[in-house]
């Protein structure tokens, strides 16, 4: 009786925690569906008469779905940029002790405490004067400033966890480095790197201020372009609300495809 | 092919962590390195193997020095205490992975490696992972693969300690088939000496960095040159007691008995089970107090105390003794050692001489 009240009672609170988490989300893929006209005139829960043209509006018009693709590129730089450089240097710190290797470590990872506004303007500048303003590549460097910190530190408690006989084992048995570290090693933390780029991926699709910054047409991401949609007629909701649901949509994709991984990761209490 | 050490030292951070050793292993011999835990043979392990290098000193195998070649170019094989596998290969795949990087034909890769794994009786699993299999098998897959290559030098650095005890008595008795099959040199760490006399051959016996002794096992055990040898390879280790000579005669309490040493002071040794609860026709009486008891089935362990010194008995049998009470044992002095003031051996027990 009382357990069956308890679990009831759970189910409840369950139930209106996650409404209360979807009510933003349901709301933003209510407005997408909805024209401007029943979002500004009308209060209701559901689109009354729901269209896709807020959708199309945004997969055929080339300023706003750049927008995606000049995101994506950046993102997918920085996170191939971010694991290539943070896998040597996480190896070095799990496997090698050197001068001031725990300074350098923490170092690192202060990168990560500052906030991005910190460093918009010597980026600014520094690339204007070397003229990678309004490239991706700009931003997926800039974003390597605290991604790779952060990928370092959690490839650095994955390799930690593999025992260091392993790699003597692999080179008694003829394993050159390079060899090793791609046929052995990198399988061995292959969740690790799931998690790593996970969270590359998502704090560069994330991060706003930066990208905005350094950039003005040629690769301008897709959160800046949501917020300069103002236009002389006022703010034109659906497709904001449409352009809103597609960028969370690559995230939700990436979390689906590498869950288990983070599970992993937590259990390491790298995450 | 013989390996050499020629006075190999290694220091880390100001500490000496191997005293200079002079070492020659024959071709295609069987050498125990036997010592407590940090006393220096997985160091010493490692610099054989080259993963480290000596701080001094040349490391010569074939004739040829080698001392500063890295690990992939020496032809050697190691297994560790801990199981060392490739997680994500199959053990197929770990056992053939040292021939492809040799880059041996295909037809010779399975030949081989079916071959290694009837031997290590792995035919059955060579499709599974290796953390799919129990500690045994897991172990067998590592001495597999440090086997199949053929590498003339074959590094075991207490290969059995981690596995439980009945699978342990099992590999340890195929250790010895494994090495005739081999043909290569053998160095087994250990700090067993029971494992030690069980695989016969050549022992070296280490204490804080430094060989004690080097020679054939069974001498090493008979006559240990001096006590620290002794009680490294006595399990438990050996008794010792500070006794006086004069005139010919050993006096230990009220105990006389004869031996052929010069008059002074010596240190007495003998080894566990010599303690006997029984008297017999030689035997000395030694009035000690008795701790505790541990008894194990078929033995008990006697742990006592003689004056400042502490003594472990072991007797045969489930023995209930009162714990803190007086207790006397017997000794015959045929298993007596004796060790002079510097620690060196002055006599051994007559009985390993005669042996």
């Amino acid at each position: 009786m009382t357990s069956a009240r308890g679990s009831l009672g759970s189910a409840v609170v369950m139930t209106l925690y996650l409404l209360f988490l979807l009510v933003p989300i349901y709301w933003l893929v209510n407005m997408s569906l909805k024209t401007n006209a029943e979002i500004t005139g009308t209060f209701s829960l559901y689109p009354l008469s729901p269209t896709l043209e807020n959708y199309r509006t945004i997969l055929t018009d080339p300023s706003w779905y750049m927008g995606y693709v000049n995101s994506l590129i950046y993102v997918v730089m920085n996170t191939a940029l971010s694991l290539a450089v943070a896998l040597p240097a996480a190896y070095a710190f799990s496997r090698y002790r050197f001068l001031g290797d725990k300074h350098l470590f923490f170092w690192l990872l202060t990168n990560r405490m500052a906030p991005p506004a910190v460093f918009a303007l010597p980026f600014f500048q520094l690339y204007s004067a070397v003229g990678l303003f309004d490239t991706h590549i700009a931003v997926a460097l800039a974003h390597c400033l605290f991604n790779v910190p952060l990928a370092v530190w959690i490839l650095e408690g994955f390799m930690s966890g593999v025992p260091r006989e392993i790699d003597e084992t692999a080179y008694i048995d003829g394993y050159s480095f390079p060899r090793f570290f791609t046929r052995i090693f990198m399988p061995l933390i292959a969740s690790g790197i799931g998690v790593a780029a996970f969270f590359c991926f998502m704090f560069s699709w994330v991060e706003l201020l930066l990208s905005r910054t350094l950039t003005s047409v040629n690769a301008k991401p897709i959160a800046a372009t949501m917020t300069r949609t103002v236009s002389a007629s006022g703010l034109d909701w659906g497709v904001l609300a449409a352009a809103g649901v597609l960028t969370i949509l690559p995230g939700a994709l990436v979390i689906w495809f590498v869950r288990n991984y983070i599970a992993k990761g937590f259990a390491l209490g790298r995450v | 092919m013989t390996l050499e050490l020629q006075g190999v030292a290694k220091d880390v951070a100001g500490q000496t962590w191997i005293h200079p050793v002079d070492l020659e292993l024959a071709p295609g011999s069987m050498n125990v390195l036997l010592g407590p835990t940090l006393s220096g043979k997985t160091t010493l392990m490692r610099l054989m193997a080259g993963l480290d290098q000596p701080s001094s000193g040349r490391i010569v195998w074939q004739g040829q020095d080698v001392t500063g070649r890295r690990v992939q170019d020496r032809g050697v094989a190691m297994v560790y205490q801990q199981f060392i596998n490739y997680p994500s290969m199959s053990v197929y795949d770990n056992i053939a992975s040292p021939l492809r990087l040799q880059r041996v034909a295909r037809a010779e890769i399975d030949k081989r490696v079916r071959q290694t794994a009837e031997m290590m009786r792995l035919t059955p699993l060579l499709d599974r992972r290796p953390l799919d299999l129990s500690g045994g098998q897991q172990q067998r897959t590592a001495l597999a693969r440090a086997l199949v290559k053929g590498a003339g030098l074959v590094l075991l650095d207490e290969p059995l300690a981690n596995l439980d005890y009945k699978l342990r008595e099992e590999l340890r008795a195929e250790i010895p088939r494994i090495f005739e099959a081999s043909g290569a040199i053998f160095v087994y760490a250990t700090t067993e000496p029971e494992e030690a006399l069980l695989l016969g051959g050549s022992t070296a016996t280490l204490w804080e960095g430094r060989v004690t002794q080097f020679g054939p096992t069974p001498q090493v055990y008979r006559a240990p040159q001096d006590a620290v040898t002794a009680r490294v390879f006595s399990d438990p280790p050996m008794n010792f007691k500070r006794i006086a000579v004069q005139g010919g005669e050993a006096v230990l309490d009220r105990a006389r008995w004869r031996v052929d040493v010069a008059d002074g002071r010596y240190t007495a040794g003998f080894r566990a089970p010599h303690l006997s609860l029984r008297q017999s026709p030689q035997s000395i009486a030694l009035d000690a107090r008795l701790d505790t008891t541990e008894i194990t089935g078929a033995e008990t362990y006697l742990h006592l105390r003689h004056g400042p010194d502490r003594w472990v008995g072991l007797v045969p049998g489930v023995q209930t003794l009162p714990a803190g009470a007086p207790l006397t044992l017997w000794l015959d002095p045929a298993h007596i050692y004796l060790f002079d003031e510097g620690g060196r051996l002055a006599r051994a027990a007559p009985y390993a001489r005669a042996a």
